[in-house]
């Protein structure tokens, strides 16, 4: 097998047929390989034109907000009684989480590739969000295949994807969730090669979506670098991100895998725990497979087939993961942990509460982590948590689990 | 096992007629019906078999193959069981090419050498597995061709001249034509631009070319017959097979014998068909 793209570096990869070790890689449809051949083609002429990061990073200023804040908080950390907390404030991007990030930049992409119809696969629907926004913003129609389970558990997210435009098709296979949809959009991919953009939410697909999307996403990890610089004049001791096909936690990871005094967590969905059928957690309880065009860690049976999942948070709720995750776990640079549903609901709770943050499910996972820890560290060592979505999209979810009246 | 293939093809071709290539699930909806389903087939005409691996996942199908894949999960077929089944069959027939047909995850967990030690034994001539393109011949490609076990490449409107001898670089047997882009089971191409399609691959290669997607009738395989070396139904028939079930799933007395008077009807159609690019 492939060796690491560079004895020096965890950053060098992937290699040039998309693999981190063992994982990544090209595996779909000959029919989708000419247009993942000129994708990759143009996201490398694209990522260094200068003209192409001008205009991204001035959309990043003026469109989504960034940079995102760097905020200590200061009562989650006197209430731990450890290790200083920070946050990177992901959920006050437009439209409510990283995955804006990653939708400016491909389409971007999409227009400079002449692409005139952008689809989407959305979980928890951020991404679907996401891709409504800016494609209402750069004029191009959106479809978003969104499983049925999800439709119904993230009606606000509908919503907003319909106000933006957009057309949301409900995918009944399987269990109705964001596998279901992935496959519901290549196979409109497949169908409508000429004028399709596929917009991949997350740093996992045929590559390059995993590189491409990482770079998208990497900003967060850049800037959180910068401001921790400047806060604390050290990097943190350990870096944190909830985990589902892994975007926000590859993109704050990446800048300091060569830093090798901080350490790297990801934080995978223990759903109702790892002995059952009912969680996430691909790289903790799963084995690496083929899916979705990478290979990669995967929830499976003997037999190969793919398992469903479960978890609290939609935008967990994804049988695999990113390859460049699978491949960090593998190398010994980051580790991954699993976080139970009901130990996100309180971290959840106690967020909102102690900080006035209502963070969504997915981070809420992260921050499950970070109340494990950081009564176990050292008051002068700093924990950093990718805070990558706010919570108002779940509060319908968590209103029915505690049994309150909405 | 590369032979009998050839040998069919070789025939079929001194015979002046196109393949009927005949798909269908492995384990849809029993073993037990599958494996008569699979014998039925030479009876009523097929030449060629396309043996299908259900997998939970299955990217480039649609609605038809899907659930067909899903009925033979749900029933137990496993990789195991579609390779006895192939062992099965070769107990009366050893001469229709038997090519299996899937997506790579359910071979990889199976094990890549062990999978082709099995398939050979069981008699398997050829693999289509939809996933993995030329860049992954490593994978599978080149030790089953190294085996003698043929690797069938979809070449599909989208790869282009630039391209076309990338995707026959390793293949064998047989190159399958997808004739539009889309998934299993979608309308009928336009028979003329089939042929034009099927004169640009044999360009490039001498291979049989077959040409698949929206073939349902006999009308239909005649035509499509007439420009390419073989014909391949597949969504057609994993219909019938579910149009013969009872509510719940189970297969019927009309199970085997729909497909059987599908076939038959297929076959006449690409009898009637002349080898248009001869060899």
């Amino acid at each position: 097998m492939n060796q690491s793209p560079s004895l020096n570096s965890f950053r060098g990869g992937p290699d040039e047929d998309g693999r981190f070790g063992i994982y990544g890689g090209r595996f779909v449809a000959e029919t989708l390989m000419p247009l993942i051949l000129e994708l990759q083609e143009k996201w490398d002429e694209a990522k260094d034109d200068p003209e192409f990061q001008k205009e991204l990073a001035s959309l990043g200023a003026h469109y989504i907000g960034r940079p995102s804040p760097l905020y200590f908080a200061e009562r989650l950390t006197e209430h731990l009684g450890g290790a200083k907390i920070y946050f990177k404030r992901e959920e006050l991007n437009h439209t409510g989480s990283h995955k804006i990030n990653n939708c400016i930049g491909q389409i971007l992409l999409a227009k400079r590739m002449g692409k005139t119809r952008i689809i989407a696969e959305t979980g928890a629907g951020q991404h679907g969000v996401a891709s409504a926004t800016v494609a209402a913003r750069f004029g191009l129609p959106c479809v978003v295949y969104m499983g049925a389970t999800d439709v119904e558990r993230q009606a606000p997210n509908v919503f907003r994807m319909k106000l933006l435009g957009a057309e949301v098709k409900p995918v009944t296979a399987g269990h109705g969730t964001l596998k279901d949809a992935m496959n519901e959009a290549l196979r409109d991919w497949v169908t409508n090669v000429e004028d399709t953009y596929y917009l991949i939410g997350t740093a996992a697909g045929p590559h390059p979506y995993p590189e491409m999307v990482r770079d998208f996403q990497a900003v967060i990890g850049r800037e959180a670098r910068e401001q921790i610089l400047a806060a604390e004049g050290r990097l943190p001791d350990v870096v944190i991100a909830a985990v589902g096909g892994g975007s926000n936690a590859i993109g704050i990871f990446h800048p300091f895998l060569d830093d090798k005094e901080v350490r790297i967590v990801g934080v995978e969905a223990g759903g109702k725990g790892l002995d059952g059928e009912e969680h996430c957690a691909s790289i903790t309880a799963g084995s690496p497979g083929v899916l979705h065009g990478n290979r990669t860690y995967l929830l499976q049976d003997g037999d190969g087939q793919i398992k469903e999942g479960h978890s609290i948070s939609a935008g967990l709720d994804y049988p695999g993961i990113g390859p460049e995750h699978s491949w960090l776990n593998d190398v010994g640079r980051a580790e991954y942990v699993p976080i139970m549903d009901h130990e996100a609901l309180e971290a959840f709770q106690l967020l909102t509460r102690i900080e006035g943050i209502i963070p969504a499910l997915e981070p809420s996972h992260a921050l499950a982590e970070v109340i494990k820890r950081a009564p176990k560290m050292g008051k002068d060592e700093i924990i950093l948590m990718n805070l990558s979505g706010r919570g108002d999209k779940d509060i319908f979810t968590v209103g029915k689990i505690l049994g309150m009246e909405l | 096992m590369t032979a009998r293939m050839d040998r069919r093809f070789a025939d079929l071709a001194a015979e002046g007629r196109p393949a009927l290539v005949t798909y269908f699930m492995g384990g849809d909806p029993d073993y037990a019906s599958s494996l008569a389903i699979m014998k039925a087939l030479p009876k009523a005409g097929s030449d060629v078999i396309e043996l299908g691996m259900p997998f939970s996942d299955p990217m480039a199908d649609g609605p038809a193959i899907q659930l067909a894949g899903q009925r033979a999960l749900r029933a137990g077929q496993t990789l195991a069981k579609t390779l006895q089944m192939a062992r099965d069959f070769r107990l009366e027939d050893a001469d229709t090419p038997i090519v299996l047909m899937g997506y790579y995850n359910p071979i990889y967990i199976y094990g890549v050498d062990r999978f082709l030690n099995d398939a050979l034994e069981a008699g398997i001539d050829g693999l289509i597995v939809v996933d993995l393109p030329p860049e992954m011949d490593d994978e599978l490609c080149v030790p089953a061709v190294e085996r003698g076990i043929n690797f069938i490449r979809l070449a599909t409107p989208t790869t282009d001249a630039k391209r076309l001898p990338r995707v026959l670089e390793n293949t064998s047997g047989f190159v399958y034509y997808v004739s539009m882009n889309g998934i299993t089971g979608s309308a009928l191409p336009d028979p003329s631009l089939v042929g034009a399609a099927v004169r640009r691959i044999k360009e490039h290669t001498t291979l049989p070319v077959c040409v698949g997607f929206g073939v349902k009738t006999a009308e239909h395989a005649r035509a499509i017959g007439a420009s390419a070396d073989g014909v391949v139904v597949g969504s057609a028939i994993v219909n019938q097979i579910a149009s013969s079930l009872t509510a719940d799933g189970a297969a019927t007395e009309a199970t085997v014998a729909g497909v059987e008077a599908l076939v038959r009807s297929l076959a006449s159609g690409v009898r009637s068909a002349k080898l248009a690019a001869a060899e």
